[in-house]
């Protein structure tokens, strides 16, 4: 009897251990629903885009959000304007230069000032940007929302979980070499970045 | 050279007029000409708003500012046309 008892004990106790095990959340989203808006407002002119080539890998445990780490990849080919003429210059080797440097990206080494309320997280994301050859760390502010067994309303026959970030911060042009003599009337040296994405942990 | 006069006249005011319906009818945009347009859809799982964008002409504040240089650039030719009845008037004084 005592046996069973220790066996069972020890089967839950193992069992409790996998599930504390943080999950990595995929942020290649077969809808493309996930993207990265810009903006920057120019006192002669306001430019808007967005770009949706997100990938990238984020390990998220539910019982300890504050050990989140990962990275989050944008194309930087599916950044897009809604002027053709502009869309080609912002791609071209004077602003981002795309050929040369296709990837954006923010690495998350860790969470600070972590806040948890039932399934969101709010907190300060400690990483490294890097945008056109160039690496920046910074901090900047991130909400998580872990959606429990929520895959399957996305993904039909895909059990798993749900986590979205958004996140908001602003960055320099002229930090990252992005035609840094172009007038600031213009075109607006500060940049401001908002991401929303979705990243899926089947099991 | 008086019809002609009268074309360039009648031109000026066509372009005008036409790119400002146009320009009005496509919600008078402040900005730039674009050559597509972002939908919004959000996902009712996650909650995001994902962003498709719609092909097409959509002009801007740029379209009606060539349209009105145009149209400048027409009625000013029309004033350097030589005006034939004075030169007419001018040749049966003499």
């Amino acid at each position: 009897m005592n046996k069973n008892i220790v066996a069972t004990l020890l089967v839950t106790g193992l069992a409790s251990l996998a599930l504390a095990e943080p999950q990595t959340f995929d942020f290649k989203d077969p809808k493309g629903v996930n993207n990265a808006v810009f903006n920057l407002d120019a006192p002669l002119e306001a430019i808007t885009g967005s770009a949706n080539g997100v990938s990238g890998t984020v390990k998220f445990d539910a019982e300890k959000p504050a050990a989140t780490t990962g990275t989050i990849v944008v194309a930087a080919e599916s950044l897009h304007v809604p002027n053709s003429m502009m869309k080609e210059h912002m791609h071209g080797g004077q602003w981002l230069d795309v050929a040369r440097h296709k990837e954006i990206s923010f690495e998350a080494k860790e969470l600070k000032n972590v806040k948890t309320d039932g399934n969101k997280t709010t907190a300060e994301a400690v990483g490294t940007i890097t945008l056109k050859g160039v690496s920046k760390d910074m901090t900047v502010p991130v909400t998580l929302t872990y959606l429990k067994d929520k895959l399957s309303l996305r993904v039909p026959n895909l059990k798993g979980d749900l986590l979205v970030i958004r996140s908001t911060f602003t960055i320099k042009r002229s930090d990252f070499g992005i035609n840094p003599g172009a007038p600031t009337d213009k075109v607006s040296d500060e940049i401001e970045l908002t991401l929303s994405i979705a990243g899926a942990a089947a099991k | 050279m008086k019809r002609t006069r009268s074309i360039l006249q009648s031109l000026s005011v066509i372009i005008i007029v036409s790119a400002a319906v146009v320009w009005f009818a496509f919600g008078a945009n402040e900005g730039w000409t674009k050559t597509s347009k972002p939908v919004k859809t959000v996902d009712e799982v996650t909650g995001i708003d994902g962003i498709t964008y719609e092909e097409g002409f959509f002009p801007g504040i740029d379209f009606f500012a060539a349209a009105v240089l145009l149209s400048g650039l027409l009625f000013s030719v029309r004033f350097l046309l030589p005006k034939q009845n004075k030169v007419k008037t001018k040749q049966q004084k003499t």
